[in-house]
Formats: structure tokens, C-alpha cells, sequence
């Protein structure tokens, strides 16, 4: 969902019987449940799959502080500004930790990030929809990162080492992320004027299908899972996920006693799921294509961020140069 | 950031272990990169000291020599307590 369309390069998944020495042997680990550390051999297409999905959950990490950002200077009390800039820190690091990761695979992280720059890599369609109103706050950690766990809990199991091992500093921390957003709801919900109530329900029929976006396209219209989830770098298909998103949030909505903008959406007795209705696909393939409501925004503050920022980086790099040099002459 | 260096971070927990790996972060010098580490993965007490190593210095295994490394002691299972067979008598040893 981070990384909703990931091109793996193959047309066709190989058996073991088809593939070279080397390929068998790494397939055979994988098969193994044994980890792919950064200096075992791995085909080239494992490589460049890994480093787009990483990179797009990366940026993904690091696009998402921007619609919260924008509730800094006006959230409600200093408390809630507080939580809401350790949860803006808490992306920030998680986008940190994965380029960290994708750079055990040889790529650069400057190259990656003037490739999401210029429109070139992809990021999760989700942050290109506005937060209209403080309740928006409640709802993106409850539904967006909600979504992003049930994403990224099975991904802590993924068949590299590096991108596992930061899935599961991830998932530590973003519970909390679920927690403080359903919290904002909840105290609305309870203790909220009238106005305040429906800036929630408000919120959730903006973001509810979104949010179920996220999972990416169904497994139908999936050409690369099959090869992804071989690699075991993706462990359960896009439709999987959602579901499982859908029945664990349900009961969760109903505490609230909100409802979701779905007359389909329905308990099933005999799948022991719910049923939901249509997405409309065309509105994700919009916003991926670049013309979401968002979108160029989005891109522009992150230009902006990294020129402005420009002049920081020279003077660190001149003041640490500086200190060797006195250092040298001590 | 190509002028920048590529340091691995290693934390000590609270509780008296090892430092243990982490990751990595980008910094300018040392001094910067404890600054970053301390930033990005000691921001809920997850470490009471950091180290941080330029990752050019670190010397690595490689992977073709895991075999003649680590395979000698694969067949000395007289190593490990559980080989010793001892009567329930004894208890715990």
C-alpha cells in the first residue's frame, strides 16, 4: 500500500528448474524463509524491484508529514500539537530507517529522491488528498496508518534483511500513531459539540475510501504480485490486506458510532467478512498519474524544502572541514 | 549527500547489553552522525550510549566464505551442554 504498484520486470514466474545455479540456490533460501543479506547474490530483478518498493514506502514516509503538517500551527491545544509532532518525527524516521535500507542494495539516496522530485517515483496515492479539518488528524492516524499496519506487520517477515528488520522498528512505533488518532475521534465523538461530531463523520467520508485505495489495485488488475510475493518481498495479495483492514475497522467505526460513505458495505455470516462496495479505480489511477488534489503541491514543498534547505548542508559540510583543519594543526 | 559519510550506528539498551547495530544514518563528521543517530533511533529510551563508525572502515565477512568459516564447527557437537548425558540424579547442572 506504501508502495501500491511495484513493476517487478518479469513477464513470467521461473520454476526452480528453469533457473541457473545461482538463481535456484537464492529461490531455495528464500523458500527457506532464510533472509537475503546485502552481499548474497540476488537477480537483478529482485534488486530493482526491492529498491523501487523501498524507495516509494520511503517517500511515502516522508510525503505523509505534509498533510499532518499542516495541523501544527493549528491544532487544538498544546498537547495535541505535541503528539502530533512526535507522531510528523516519527515519519520522518521511518523514512530514514527504509532509505537507510534501500541503500544496502547500491542505490543512491540523492538519486531517489530527485526521481520522486521530478515526478519519476511513485509515493502513496493517500497523501494527495487535503486535511480539511482538525478531525482529519484523527482520522489519518486511525485509518491511514491503521492501513499502513496491516501492510506493514506482515512485511516485518519479508525476505530481505535490511527492509525487514526496519518494518519492525516500524510497526513498534506505529501503534501509537493508530492509537492517538483514534483517540482525537473518540474524545470529539464524546465530549464534542455538534459541529465538532460531524467534522468527524466529515472526515471519514473523505478519507474512508482512500484509505481502502491504499491497498492498491485488486489482485485482478495485479500483474506483479505473483512474482512479489515468489520473492516474498510482498506476503499477501492487495485484496487480502484490505479485507483484513475492513473487518479488524468496522467495530472500531461503530464504537465511534460513525458510519462509513458505503450503502454496500454489509456483515457476511457465511465468508465470516464484510462486504464492501465498488472502489472507483479510475480516481486512484488519476491521482497516481500526478493529478490528485494534492499532488503537485505535495512535490512542490518537498522542492522547496530541499533548496531551502540547501545552504545548511554546504555550511555543515565547511564548518566539519574547518574543525579537521584546526584539528590537524592542534 | 555524496560529500557526506555513511556511518553505522550501534546502541547500548538500558539493560547492560552489547551494542547492537541498528542502521545507519548520513552525517558530516562523527559528531554529527551521534547527533542524528540520537535523532532517529533513540527518541523512546532506547539506548543509554551510542556508537557511531564510518561504514568504510567496517571489514565484513563475505559471503562466498561462509562455508569455510563457519563450517568447522558445525560437527563439534561435544561443544554444547546438551551432548553430555547425565542421570536424572545429578538435577540440574
Amino acid at each position: 500500500m506504501y508502495a501500491q504498484q511495484v513493476e517487478t520486470g518479469t513477464k513470467a514466474i521461473k520454476s526452480l528448474a528453469e533457473m541457473g545455479p545461482e538463481e535456484r540456490a537464492f529461490q531455495e533460501k528464500i523458500d527457506a524463509e532464510i533472509k537475503i543479506e546485502p552481499k548474497n547474490w540476488m537477480p537483478d530483478n529482485y534488486r530493482k524491484t526491492l529498491i523501487r518498493q523501498i524507495s516509494q514506502h520511503a517517500h511515502s514516509e516522508i510525503v505523509g508529514m505534509l498533510p499532518e503538517g499542516n495541523w501544527v500551527t493549528r491544532a487544538p491545544t498544546l498537547k495535541r500539537k505535541l503528539q502530533l509532532m512526535a507522531k510528523i518525527q516519527d515519519e520522518a524516521g521511518h523514512g530514514l530507517y527504509l532509505y537507510s535500507a534501500m541503500e544496502t542494495l547500491g542505490a543512491d539516496r540523492d538519486e531517489e529522491i530527485e526521481k520522486l522530485h521530478s515526478g519519476r517515483a511513485k509515493y502513496s496515492s493517500i497523501f494527495n488528498y487535503p486535511t480539511l479539518n482538525w478531525a482529519d488528524m484523527g482520522a489519518v492516524g486511525w485509518l491511514v496508518d491503521g492501513a499502513a499496519i496491516v501492510n506493514q506487520v506482515p512485511l516485518q517477515r519479508t525476505s530481505y534483511g535490511p527492509y525487514s528488520r526496519a518494518m519492525i522498528r516500524v510497526c513498534k512505533e506505529e501503534s501509537f500513531h493508530q492509537r492517538q488518532g483514534y483517540e482525537i475521534l473518540l474524545h470529539m465523538m464524546r465530549h464534542g459539540t455538534q459541529a465538532q461530531k460531524d467534522m468527524v463523520q466529515d472526515a471519514i467520508n473523505r478519507l474512508w475510501w482512500p484509505s481502502l485505495m491504499m491497498f492498491g489495485p485488486s489482485d485482478a488488475e495485479s500483474p506483479n504480485s505473483a512474482q512479489s510475493m515468489a520473492w516474498k518481498i510482498k506476503r499477501h495479495t492487495n485484496d487480502e490486506l484490505r479485507q483484513r483492514f475492513i473487518d479488524q475497522t468496522i467495530p472500531q467505526l461503530e464504537l465511534l458510532g460513525c458510519t462509513v460513505p458505503d450503502p454496500d458495505l454489509k456483515w457476511n455470516e457465511e465468508r465470516g467478512h464484510y462486504d464492501f462496495g465498488e472502489i472507483q479505480w479510475e480516481e486512484f489511477y488519476e491521482v497516481l498519474k500526478g493529478n490528485g488534489p494534492c499532488n503537485r503541491e505535495r512535490l512542490e514543498t518537498r522542492r522547496n524544502a530541499i533548496q531551502d534547505g540547501a545552504w545548511v548542508r554546504e555550511a555543515a559540510v565547511a564548518h566539519a572541514n574547518k574543525k579537521q583543519k584546526q584539528q590537524a594543526a592542534a | 549527500m555524496s560529500e557526506w559519510t555513511l556511518f553505522e550506528i550501534f546502541i547500548r539498551s538500558k539493560h547492560g547489553l552489547n551494542h547492537k547495530h541498528v542502521g545507519s544514518v548520513h552525517a558530516v563528521d562523527a559528531e554529527m552522525a551521534i547527533e542524528n543517530a540520537r535523532d532517529l533511533y533513540t527518541r523512546r529510551n532506547e539506548g543509554v550510549s551510542i556508537w557511531v563508525v564510518p561504514s568504510a572502515s567496517i571489514t565484513a565477512t563475505a559471503s562466498d566464505e561462509k562455508e569455510p568459516l563457519f563450517d568447522p564447527s558445525e560437527d563439534k557437537v561435544y561443544r554444547h551442554a546438551s551432548f553430555y548425558e547425565l542421570p536424572d540424579e545429578v538435577g540440574h547442572m
